[in-house]
C-alpha cells in the first residue's frame, strides 16, 4: 500500500529548508503521496528514507517498455480496478503468434500484414504491437532461422520469443539484441538458465506457472536471481480462468501493493474460430491484459479489437476530441445541407452517423469546443454566437456553397439571431435538438 | 512464498427475472458477484440473449443482417418461428418499430394483431418494445400489454417522459418492465425510484441504461453499467438491483462500420464479418460490465457471443 504524506513526513529532514520548491517539508510529503512531486527534489533526504520511499512510490504494476524506437510499447503502471475510477495507463499490446513450423512465405506474410496492420482512427494511430516467434518445432535451429526471418521482413516491431529451451532461446534471442524483447518462457525447471539469459540480452522475462501460487514462487525466484522486468502468465487459458487470475492478479497489485504479482500480464487467446478468439480478446482488453497473444490477425478482427482497446483505455475524465474542420458527408453539391456541431467525439460520431442514415450529402462544420457536446459547449461559453460567426467566417466555407445557410442544433436555437448579425448575408437555420430527427429533417429539406 | 487472493463479498445481490411461462419460462440476474466472478459467489443464471425481430420488415437493416433472414423476415409470425425453431431462440424481442409516426404509423390495433399472432406462435418468451416514440409508445404499449396479458413478457421501454402509463399497464397486465434513461447513473436511478414510487416491484424491472455501439461511446455504456453493478453490489443500493439490459443490435447495426463495403474501405476488411464482430464485441464487453439480458440480430454474432458465456461460467 502507498504511505500517506503523514508517513512519509516522518521520513523526511523536517528542515523545512525549501530547496524542494516546496514551503515546508509537510507540504513536499503531501505531493509526493498524490505522486506530484519526485523524491529527487530533495537533497537532504536519507539513504534509508530513500529505499523506504522509493518502494512505497513505485507504481503496483511495474512500467517496463517492451520493444525499441517508435515502436516500442509501455507496459504496466496501472493504478486501479475500474476505469471511472482513473484512466487505465498503458494500452495493451496484440501480438501474432508466428510458429517456426510455417514456411519462410508463411512467415514472411504473417510479418507483412503485422507491419501494414496501422489503422487511424480518431485521431490515433492504432497496429498490432507485436510479434511472437513460437518454438512449436522444439528445434533450435528452426526458432532462429524463424526470428530471421521476422528480423528481416519486420525488424522495427518488437519481438517475443516463445520458448521452454534456454538453447533455442540463446540461439535466437541474440537477433534482437538492443531492441528489449521479451523472452517468454522460464518455468520452476528452467528458471535458473532463462533468467541468465535474459539477464545476459537485457531482454524483459516471461513466465508461465500453473496458479497464482507457483507464480508468486517463481517471480521471487526470478528477481531474486537478478531480472526484474517481468511479464506474467499464470497459465490461465479458458475466460472463466483468465478473468478470476486477471483480477485476483490486479487486485493485489493495485489494493496490496503486493509486488511478487505486479508486474504486466500475458494471456495466450488462440482459438480455432476467429470470432471466438476475437471475443476472448476482448474480455483480456477489459480486464487487466498487457500482452494479448493471437493466432490471426484479419482486418476486420484488428479494427474491431483496435476499438475496443481505444473505448476501454480513454481517459473518463478527459473527453475524445475529432479534428475542428468541415467534413463532407456523402458527396455534397454546392446547394447540399451545411450544418455545424461541435468536436466532442461522440457528439460528432452520432450526428455524422445519423446524416448518412439520412443518405442526403450534407457538410458538417465541426468547431472545436475542447472536447464538450453542444449544450455543455454552450454553457461553458465555448460555442458562442461570435466563436462561430470567426470559425465559419475563417474557414473559407462560402466559396464552396450555393446559398449561405448554417443549419444549427436546436439546443442552441437562441443564438440563430446573434449569429446571424455577425454573420452578414448568411441565414440561421435551427435545425433538431436531438440527431435521431436529422434524417426527418434534412429529408424534408431535399424534398 | 504463499499467496492468500483478496476475496470480496458483497453486501447485494442482483434481483433474478423469469420471463416466460411453463417450460419456456427463462431467468437472469440472480448473481451476488461482479459478472463472471464466480470464484467469490453464485451465479445462478446464466445471461439471456433474445433475438430481435420487428413487425414491419427490416429494409432499414443494414443488408449483412438483413441477408440472414431473407424470406423469413417479411411476416413477424414467421420471422419469430425462425428464431425459436431453427436459431433455438431463448427469448424474442419484437419490437414495433412500425408504428413511429415517422415510420408506417401503425395503429394501436395493428400493433395488437401483431403480438397476438406472435404469441399464438411461439412459446419461447416476448420481450415487447415500443417504437422508442415517448409519446406514442404509450398508446402502443398499454393496449400491447393488454393484449398480452399474463403471458409473463418484458414490456418496454419506460422512459422519464412516458412511465407512469407503461408501468401501469405492464403492472396491470403482470408483466416485467424495461426502465430507460440515457447514460447517466443518476438518472437510472431515480426512473427506478419513480416507477417503485407508484407501487411497481421493484423486482420486476430491468434497467437499460442506454447502449451504445462499440466506437460509438461504448466506453460510457460500460462505465455506467459497471459503475450500477458496483452500487448493487458493494454498497447493497436496492434501487441499483435491477437487471441490466444491452440492446445491441439496434444501436450496432447502424454505424458505419456495420454498413460500409469492403470495396469502399478495403482496410477494414471483409464487410459481413465485421458486421457480426461488431455486434458480438459490443454485446461481451457489456456482458463484462454487468449486462444480464441482450437484444441482438445476426444469428452468428448471438451464436458466438453464447459460445464465450459457455466459456465464461
Amino acid at each position: 500500500m502507498a504511505l500517506s504524506g503523514v508517513e512519509i513526513f516522518k521520513l523526511l529532514p523536517k528542515t523545512n529548508c525549501k530547496k524542494c520548491g516546496h514551503p515546508t517539508c509537510l507540504a513536499f510529503a503531501m505531493k509526493l503521496a498524490q505522486r506530484q512531486a519526485s523524491l529527487d527534489s530533495c537533497p537532504d533526504v536519507s539513504e534509508e528514507a530513500k529505499k523506504i520511499l522509493g518502494e512505497a512510490s513505485a507504481p503496483p504494476v511495474r512500467p517496463i517498455t517492451f520493444g525499441a524506437g517508435d515502436k516500442a510499447v509501455k507496459m504496466g503502471e496501472e493504478t486501479v480496478l475500474f476505469r471511472h475510477d482513473k484512466k487505465f495507463v498503458n494500452p495493451c499490446a496484440f501480438a501474432v503468434e508466428v510458429k517456426d513450423t510455417l514456411s519462410e512465405a508463411e512467415i514472411s506474410s504473417l510479418c507483412e500484414q503485422v507491419v501494414s496492420s496501422e489503422i487511424d482512427r480518431v485521431g490515433q494511430k492504432l497496429r498490432i504491437d507485436s510479434i511472437m516467434i513460437t518454438n512449436a518445432s522444439g528445434d533450435a535451429a528452426k526458432l532462429e532461422a524463424a526470428a530471421k526471418i521476422v528480423a528481416a521482413k519486420a525488424p522495427a516491431v518488437p519481438v517475443i520469443i516463445n520458448t521452454g529451451n534456454p538453447q533455442a532461446a540463446e540461439a535466437a534471442i541474440k537477433i534482437f539484441a538492443g531492441k528489449r524483447p521479451v523472452l517468454y518462457g522460464a518455468d520452476a525447471s528452467n528458471a535458473e538458465a532463462m533468467t541468465a539469459i535474459a539477464k545476459n540480452n537485457k531482454a524483459i522475462l516471461g513466465v508461465v506457472a500453473n496458479g497464482l501460487d507457483e507464480l508468486v514462487t517463481l517471480t521471487e525466484k526470478v528477481k531474486g536471481l537478478g531480472v526484474e522486468d517481468m511479464v506474467i502468465d499464470s497459465g490461465a487459458r479458458k475466460a472463466k480462468d483468465i478473468i478470476e487470475h486477471n483480477t485476483l492478479i490486479r487486485r493485489a497489485a493495485v489494493k496490496k501493493n503486493f509486488k511478487p504479482l505486479g508486474y504486466p500480464v500475458i494471456n495466450f487467446m488462440q482459438r480455432e474460430d476467429s470470432l471466438h478468439e476475437m471475443l476472448l480478446a476482448g474480455i483480456g482488453i477489459a480486464k487487466y491484459a498487457s500482452i494479448i497473444v493471437l493466432s490471426s490477425i484479419e482486418k476486420w478482427k484488428n479494427l474491431v479489437l483496435f476499438t475496443l482497446r481505444q473505448n476501454i483505455y480513454t481517459d473518463p475524465q478527459v473527453p475524445m476530441q475529432v479534428e475542428q474542420k468541415i467534413y463532407t458527408i456523402g458527396e455534397p453539391k454546392p446547394e447540399s445541407p451545411f450544418l455545424i456541431t461541435t468536436n466532442f467525439s461522440l457528439t460528432y460520431f452520432i450526428v455524422s452517423g445519423e446524416i448518412e442514415n439520412s443518405k442526403v450529402p450534407c457538410r458538417l462544420a465541426v468547431m472545436d469546443c475542447e472536447g464538450l457536446s453542444v449544450l455543455t459547449a454552450w454553457a461553458a461559453g465555448k460555442f458562442t454566437a461570435s466563436k462561430i460567426a470567426q470559425f465559419i467566417t475563417e474557414s473559407g466555407i462560402e466559396k464552396e456553397i450555393a446559398t449561405k445557410e448554417l443549419i444549427l442544433p436546436g439546443y442552441v436555437a437562441i443564438l440563430s439571431g446573434s449569429i446571424e448579425d455577425k454573420l452578414p448575408g448568411w441565414k440561421v437555420t435551427v435545425g433538431p435538438r436531438e440527431a435521431n430527427a436529422l434524417p426527418a429533417f434534412l429529408k424534408t429539406r431535399v424534398a | 512464498m504463499a499467496f492468500t487472493p483478496t476475496k470480496e463479498t458483497y453486501a447485494g445481490k442482483v434481483y433474478p427475472v423469469t420471463i416466460g411461462t411453463g417450460d419456456s419460462a427463462v431467468a437472469f440476474g440472480g448473481e451476488n458477484v461482479l459478472p463472471f466472478h464466480s470464484f467469490e459467489g453464485t451465479t445462478p443464471n446464466k445471461p439471456l440473449i433474445a433475438f430481435e425481430i420487428q413487425d414491419v420488415p427490416p429494409s432499414d437493416w443494414p443488408e449483412n443482417v438483413q441477408k440472414a433472414f431473407e424470406g423469413i423476415s417479411d411476416d413477424p409470425v414467421k420471422w419469430a418461428k425462425y428464431c425459436q425453431n431453427e436459431l433455438k431462440a431463448k427469448a424474442i424481442a419484437l419490437r414495433l418499430v412500425g408504428t413511429h409516426p415517422d415510420r408506417e404509423n401503425r395503429s394501436p390495433e395493428d400493433a395488437v394483431k401483431t403480438v397476438k399472432d406472435v404469441l399464438a406462435a411461439v412459446n419461447v418468451p416476448l420481450i415487447i418494445l415500443g417504437s422508442n416514440h415517448a409519446e406514442k409508445d404509450t398508446s402502443i404499449l398499454v393496449a400491447v400489454a393488454e393484449a398480452a396479458k399474463d403471458r409473463n413478457c418484458i414490456i418496454g421501454k419506460a422512459q422519464e417522459a412516458n412511465y407512469k402509463t407503461i408501468a401501469a399497464a405492464a403492472m396491470a397486465n403482470n408483466h416485467k418492465l424495461i426502465a430507460m434513461s440515457e447514460l447517466d447513473i443518476n438518472l437510472s436511478k431515480q426512473l427506478n425510484i419513480l416507477i417503485s414510487q407508484m407501487g411497481f416491484d421493484k423486482e420486476r424491472v430491468i434497467t437499460d441504461p442506454m447502449c451504445s455501439a462499440l466506437g460509438y461511446g461504448l466506453e460510457y455504456t460500460y462505465s455506467v453499467m459497471e459503475r450500477i453493478r458496483l452500487a448493487a453490489l458493494t454498497q447493497n443500493d436496492v434501487t441499483m438491483q435491477q437487471p441490466l439490459l444491452g440492446d445491441v443490435g439496434m444501436y450496432v447495426w447502424k454505424v458505419k462500420e456495420t454498413t460500409a463495403s469492403e470495396a469502399d474501405l478495403p482496410q477494414w476488411g471483409s464487410a459481413e464479418e465485421r458486421g457480426i464482430a461488431w455486434e458480438a464485441e459490443t454485446a461481451t464487453a457489456l456482458l463484462i460490465a454487468g449486462a444480464e439480458l441482450l437484444i441482438m440480430r445476426h444469428p452468428r454474432a448471438v451464436g458466438v457471443v453464447e459460445k464465450i458465456i459457455e466459456e465464461l461460467i
